[in-house]
């Protein structure tokens, strides 16, 4: 019975051995996953590409970030490399001025306290938006943490430039108006 | 002067001339085995392989060969000089002579002698020597318990090779390739392979041993992790090293090709003056390297007491009792 087993035994192992080789045998000949690139650019995905960190434009104002200048992101980074500085209140107009001006006149001939000069109130939208490409290291902490998912990556893959000073400060403000000027323009055209 | 060559014996000016094409190719061999190497591993893993230099890679080799030769020549402090570059070339050299009695066509043959076979096994056996000389003029620990493994691994599969080979020999009467490759006919089916299909199969497996290729690559697969035989060796040592695998491929298929399918038969062998019979013979010889890289793409490397109870408990009993059977039923038939 033992000589059975032990035969049956390697009459299966030796038979696997053939399977194995049907399978590589059937890989060879079916087509490669490999995309030639430069030559060919299509069957990849570039869903999940990311470049340097980029803005989310708002969809009825294309030259707005959705960003509400929280600094998570700026807090979040393990490198350190965004800087965002939010926006200034907007300086009163002239009637609010002259508003002011009469009421404070007011205030003083009745001795009473000086209102408040009028403060704009500040909007919620980056004044500036930097990041530093050298150190970012691609981890999307900054996008996983911004609370109106106003980050996102560019898709640009051919970056290339001649020194330092072209990645180390990207304006993603301009790169916003940029994009929603060229989508204008196309619109136009289209 | 021309008297100096009339006095020349023919047969030696015939061995110089072979002996030069041989290393002629030798050389396109290796160019030709390591391209195919790296491209067949790569359609076996869906991917292209060398692309770039050259009309789909042909010329990776040539690049790869260029790194080799620009290398620096090191030698490991404490090794001995002699024999740690005696090793490579000790590794290279026997290929020329084993290469000599190989019946490419059927008249284009090196040297014609009637113990072409003992010839081959008889310098195969060098190879040995110099994995040992490799292992010990490294002065590395690694090196020499890998070569120590390599050659017991060499030694031990040398005995089924001879086995295997013995039945084509009582079955033919003779030692001489060129006799083994006559007596076969055209189709298939006259191929001495349907009349000993064990000792084929036992004589490739241990062709696969003696190259050390894969799944019996144990000296080469351990310089991934630790070491190996050729540990110490860069550059040119190393360049030498693969070269002898790769010449040796070609030598084992060789004499598998002649022995069991046919050599140079094959249907419309005698056109062209005996050149599409050559092409047969090629023919064969990469598909039988073709099918070795199969097997190193197949299957996982054995360990290395599985490496010699495959060779003492199976295949030397199978080769023992093919022989045995081989040898009782010749006489019986006449």
């Amino acid at each position: 019975m033992n000589a059975i087993c032990k035969v049956k035994e390697v009459v299966t192992g030796m038979w696997s051995l053939v399977v194995g080789m049907r399978v590589t045998g059937q890989n060879f000949v079916r087509p490669q996953f490999t995309v030639h690139y430069p030559r060919k650019t299509e069957g990849l995905d570039w869903e999940g590409f990311r470049g340097h960190p980029m803005l989310v434009a708002k969809p009825k104002d294309p030259t707005k970030p959705k960003c509400i200048a929280c600094m998570l992101c700026v807090t979040s980074c393990p490198s350190g490399c965004i800087k965002v500085v939010k926006a200034k209140a907007p300086a009163p107009s002239e009637e609010e001025m002259k508003a002011y001006e009469e009421a404070k006149a007011k205030a003083e001939a009745e001795g009473q306290e000086a209102p408040k000069p009028p403060k704009g109130k500040a909007p919620k939208e980056p004044g500036k938006w930097v990041v530093n490409y050298t150190m970012c290291s691609q981890c999307g902490t900054c996008a996983e943490v911004c609370p109106v998912k106003s980050i996102t990556y560019s898709k640009q893959v051919n970056q290339a430039g001649y020194s330092r000073k072209d990645f180390d400060a990207i304006d993603c403000l301009a790169l916003l108006r940029e994009q929603a000027g060229q989508a204008a323009t196309a619109e136009k055209d289209a | 002067m021309s008297e100096v060559l009339k006095s020349l014996p023919v047969e030696l000016i015939q061995l110089v001339v072979g002996l030069i094409c041989l290393a002629a190719l030798v050389g396109a061999s290796a160019v030709l085995l390591v391209w195919m190497e790296r491209k067949v591993a790569g359609h076996f893993q869906r991917r292209p392989g060398p692309f770039e230099v050259g009309p789909h890679g042909l010329l990776q080799t040539v690049a790869d060969a260029a790194k080799l030769i620009g290398k620096q020549l090191a030698t490991p402090r404490g090794a001995d000089k002699i024999l740690y570059w005696a090793a490579p070339f000790i590794a290279f050299l026997p290929v020329f002579v084993v290469m000599l009695p190989i019946p490419w066509g059927e008249t284009l043959m090196a040297l014609d002698v009637d113990l072409g076979l003992l010839l081959i096994l008889a310098f195969s056996g060098m190879g040995v020597i110099s994995l040992c000389l490799a292992g010990w003029g490294s002065n590395n620990k690694y090196g020499m318990l890998g070569a120590a493994r390599a050659v017991s691994q060499s030694v031990a599969y040398e005995i089924p090779l001879l086995l295997s080979v013995l039945p084509i020999v009582f079955m033919t009467g003779s030692l001489s390739l060129s006799l083994v490759a006559s007596v076969q006919g055209t189709w298939p089916w006259d191929w001495l392979v349907v009349r000993q299909p064990l000792a084929f199969f036992i004589y490739f497996v241990c062709a696969v041993a003696e190259t050390n290729r894969a799944p019996f690559d144990l000296p080469e697969g351990e310089s991934e992790l630790t070491a190996g035989f050729h540990t110490e060796y860069s550059g040119m040592g190393f360049g030498l090293f693969f070269l002898a695998e790769y010449a040796n491929m070609v030598v084992v298929s060789a004499v598998a090709t002649t022995l069991f399918l046919g050599a140079w038969h094959g249907p419309g062998s005698d056109l062209l003056g005996g050149a599409v019979g050559v092409l047969w013979f090629m023919a064969k010889v990469v598909f039988l390297i073709f099918v070795m890289m199969w097997f190193r793409w197949t299957f996982p490397r054995v360990r290395f007491d599985q490496l010699l109870n495959i060779a003492w408990k199976w295949l030397i009993p199978l080769a023992l009792i093919n022989l045995l059977i081989t040898a009782v039923l010749i006489p019986l038939w006449r």
